[in-house]
């Protein structure tokens, strides 16, 4: 039916359905109270899990589908109260979803299962399912309103009242138009039906259009269908349940020659038996409806604003499991390409502003107004194309529940754990980026922050400690916070550990601030004892670097005894900044506005030539590394050599000429790494957003640079990156001791 | 429709089949020959944004109509002598495929010559020459009309015989 590639769009939409599907399990098996369980949360799960197992159905995985229905079968027991939740089975239950995403994986990348994790799993699940009473089991399976196993030898085990005697079944069955274009395939679904019994269809085929006005896409033909079998009607619509939302489907029993509708009290398009509610009826809302659920290859989950925002939640608390409503799966390349063309409108804006600078005034005060306006225009719709990419932390923030709970029994510890603001919007990019280091500052206020019960009961603390995970915006950036009511970092150690690294100098005074931000740098751990779960202190300089890839900076405060708070500050996108635009030579860079401190004429006097390659600037009372592009970046020095072929100078003269050379230049201070630096440049211009086009896009990263953009001029400026180039230039630790602030 | 007319359309159904349309320009006096089906367009010279610490026949970037693409000077790439850039300086924008990745990459050639159609089993292999650029770039050489032209392999000569030889001057 499917080509490859076909195949390759579907199997995408199965893995990225049940990814969700296992995410809803598994925070729903982590919000389970033992014991009396609560009825919501659980159809929660056991709707998940069904829909896992439906799908690997339909989609020919046969291994998931089989391992989920002893999941499946747990969870009814325990959604119809005939088995206990207890931690025992909600652990075998958080175990199995880890078993099946890695079979998910498996499925991503054609690997074979790990077939002994998921036998040892389903004997497990047999041992459980078996251990408590026999009937629950048999009974469970029979009530369980579509038998869980679609294969005849489950259900002659468990004779239901129907299926004693053959019984003839008239069904009506008419698609949408639509139905096709979603995958379904009628022929598949009456072949399943002709293996239920002896099967006859007769089509409709009075709603076919003429010729000219037929798409082809498009399903106009109804079916009467008669079926005679043994099976039970839940088991006739099992069939038709991955259709059910796209087609009028009327199931009666024929009793001899009159028809008897058996769901008189029902409505006529009946959602079948649980899984109704699994998928939005026909939604109310058009959102929905533009959710092209299997037609698109890479899809992003993208929240879309709700109009009526309260008496939303309530209908969607009303009728269940209808989250799909509130969010639309939009084609990440088209996001992509809105991007671009609003950067485009940016750069077109800024280029007619650079005109209305140079033309007469006649039209001036016109132009003027209508640029403003255009400005206005621009930047709202930049900001709404922005919004598109923005997602709530929410994603990120979910995993840690289970981490967290995880880590707590293997290191016998007692924690809670405490989100907030998880509503808190962050461009696509850096949510995915961000997952790693804040996996790694939690693992490691477990690890290190948070003291045994013992240590905390000595310390005249509650047994049980506190993690905050929080996210907020602050000032155009988002503020993310790991905070802990733990012991606080070891300054005496950390201190001793410095020194002993040759990190810091024996005398040095540092605040202590400036000591427990010392955590971040390279090879740097203070753990007694590596454990396996915050790692070998390799952990935090990669923490601090993913995030200044990100654009981000992060910092520790901390106070002994009473606990630690990191926070991480990120850019609210990746696609624009704020930049200053500096010349050297011919040539315009964009600096980071975050990266800029202060701006200085640089006064010769106060310059200082060490050895024969290092140049350090008195900076008030403060000696601060220079880099000058023009001596360091041979495009620059090819041209200075030219010009100064036939100029023979000696040593002396060539120190006081340097300094000459630098005089009247313009000094940008910036910091990197908590470090202050000089850059030389010709000239100061403007300070205007810039739209980040990577340079990878069609060349490579270079070291240095964060990327490129396109000016008003059309010409390509580009963009420093200051702790990268910093690290490039500024290796030698002598020069990197004297620029650590002492603040 | 007439005979002629007929025949001219079978012949050029057998010309797709066998032959391949290549886009020359010229270097130094020689003809280099790219599949047109590369090439994305034909720009006239801009002012170049250089990057810094790359290999000098990387001459940098240009903006070409919203994207940032690197202008690689062939001229230098294969060690013939300089020549001023000026207004009659063209660009070949062509599309290089790299682990399905696609890049555009501007080639700086003296002049773009002409379109010719090059029937492969005209193609002769490049004799090992052992010279600045490995045959592995080469394609082949052939004559059309008595001249010879040198095809090239683009993907190969941008992706390994210009960007891989950026990587290795990045490390330092």
């Amino acid at each position: 039916m499917f080509d490859d590639e076909g195949m390759e769009e579907i199997k995408q939409i199965f893995l990225e359905e049940s990814g969700e599907g296992l995410d809803i399990m598994e925070a729903g098996l982590l919000n389970l109270n033992l014991g009396e369980a609560d009825l919501e949360v659980v159809n929660d799960i056991f709707r998940a899990a069904h829909s896992i197992k439906g799908g690997g159905g339909t989609f020919g995985f046969m291994e998931v589908s089989d391992f989920t229905h002893g999941v499946e079968t747990i969870l009814d027991q325990m959604r119809e109260g005939k088995r206990s939740v207890t931690q025992e089975a909600v652990q075998l239950l958080l175990e199995t979803v880890d078993c099946l995403r890695a079979m998910m994986d498996s499925i991503r990348d054609s690997s074979p299962y790990d077939e002994p994790r998921i036998n040892a799993l389903k004997e497990r699940i047999e041992i459980l399912l078996s251990s408590d009473n026999e009937a629950a089991v048999a009974e469970g399976a029979e009530t369980s309103e579509e038998p869980a196993l679609p294969t005849k030898q489950l259900d002659s085990d468990t004779p239901t009242e129907n299926g004693q005697a053959d019984s003839e079944w008239e069904i009506q069955f008419q698609p949408h138009p639509g139905m096709l274009q979603n995958g379904n395939e009628p022929s598949r679904i009456f072949r399943a039906l002709a293996g239920l019994g002896e099967l006859k269809v007769t089509a409709d085929t009075s709603k076919i259009p003429v010729f000219e006005e037929l798409d082809p896409d498009c399903c106009y033909i109804g079916w009467t269908l008669r079926l005679i079998t043994q099976e039970p009607e839940s088991n006739i619509r099992e069939i038709f349940e991955w259709v059910v939302d796209e087609c009028e489907l009327i199931i009666n029993k024929v009793v001899g020659a009159q028809l008897e509708n058996v769901e008189l009290a029902e409505p006529k398009v009946v959602p079948i038996g649980n899984s109704g509610d699994l998928q939005p009826k026909q939604s109310e809302k058009p959102v929905a409806e533009l959710a092209p659920d299997s037609e698109v290859p890479k899809v992003a989950k993208v929240a879309v604003p709700k109009q009526p925002v309260k008496p939303d939640v309530d209908s969607s608390k009303k009728t269940g499991g209808n989250k799909e409503s509130s969010s639309i799966r939009v084609d990440i390349e088209k996001i992509d390409s809105l991007l671009n063309l609003v950067g485009e409108l940016v750069i077109t804006q800024s280029m007619l502003v650079r005109y209305s600078k140079d033309c007469g005034d006649s039209i001036l005060g016109e132009l003027r107004d209508g640029l403003e306006q255009l400005e206005r225009n621009a930047r709202e719709l930049q900001e709404s194309a922005m919004q598109i990419r923005m997602l709530p932390i929410k994603v990120t923030f979910s995993r840690f529940p289970r981490l967290v709970r995880d880590l707590g029994l293997k290191m016998n510890k007692k924690i809670e754990l405490k989100i907030s603001g998880e509503q808190t919007e962050l461009d696509k990019t850096v949510l995915e980026k961000i997952g790693d280091p804040l996996v790694h500052l939690v693992r490691n206020s477990l690890d290190h922050g948070i003291e045994t019960v013992e240590k905390r009961r000595a310390a005249g603390k509650p047994d049980t400690g506190v993690l905050h995970l929080s996210a907020s915006h602050e000032a155009g950036n988002i503020v993310i916070q790991v905070e802990d009511d733990g012991a606080g970092l070891n300054r005496e150690r950390i201190l001793e550990k410095a020194i002993e690294r040759g990190i810091v100098g024996e005398d040095e005074q540092l605040s202590n601030d400036a000591i427990d931000n010392l955590i971040f740098q390279a090879g740097f751990s203070t753990a007694e004892q590596v454990s396996d779960v915050s790692g070998r202190g390799v952990g935090m300089d990669v923490v601090r670097r993913n995030i200044q890839d990100l654009g981000g900076c992060v910092d520790v405060h901390s106070n002994p005894g009473v606990g630690s708070i990191f926070t991480i500050r990120l850019p609210l996108t990746l696609a624009i900044l704020d930049g200053q635009l500096v010349k050297v030579g011919d040539d315009t860079y964009v600096i980071p506005l975050l990266s800029i401190v202060e701006s200085v004429l640089i006064n010769p006097e106060r310059l200082s030539f060490i050895a024969n390659d290092s140049t350090v600037y008195r900076l008030r009372e403060e000696f601060i590394p220079v880099l000058d592009l023009k001596q360091t970046w041979q495009q620059y020095v090819e041209v200075d050599n030219q010009e100064e072929k036939d100029e023979e100078k000696d040593e002396e003269k060539e120190e006081v000429s340097e300094s000459n050379r630098l005089a009247n230049k313009l000094l940008v201070v910036v910091e990197a790494d908590r470090k202050r630096y000089g850059l030389v440049v010709d000239d100061l211009c403007d300070q205007q957003q810039v739209v980040i086009k990577a340079l990878e896009t069609n060349y490579k990263n270079v070291n240095g640079l964060s990327g490129s953009t396109i000016l008003g001029d059309g010409a390509v400026a580009l963009i420093l990156d200051i702790p990268s180039l910093m690290r490039l230039y500024f290796k030698n630790e002598a020069i990197d001791r004297m620029a650590t602030i002492a603040s | 429709m007439t005979v002629a007319q007929r025949e001219n359309l079978d012949a050029e159904i057998n010309l797709s089949a066998d032959c391949e349309q290549y886009l020359t320009f010229l270097l130094n006096g020689e003809e280099y020959g790219v599949e047109i089906l590369k090439v994305q367009g034909i720009q006239g010279w801009t002012r170049v944004t250089p990057i810094p610490n790359t290999p000098d026949f990387v001459l940098g970037v240009i903006n070409l109509r919203g994207a940032v693409m690197p202008i690689i000077d062939l001229r230098k790439r294969f060690a013939l002598s300089d020549v001023s850039y000026g207004p009659a300086t063209v660009i070949v924008v062509v599309k290089v495929v790299e682990h399905d990745k696609e890049r555009a990459v501007g080639l700086v050639v003296d002049a773009v010559s002409e379109v010719y159609n090059v029937d492969h089993h005209e193609l002769k292999p490049a004799p090992n020459f052992g010279g600045t650029i490995s045959t592995d770039y080469i394609k082949g050489l052939v004559t059309v009309q008595d001249k010879m032209l040198i095809l090239l392999e683009v993907d190969g000569l941008v992706n390994e015989g210009v960007l891989g030889l950026v990587s290795d001057q990045l490390i330092q």
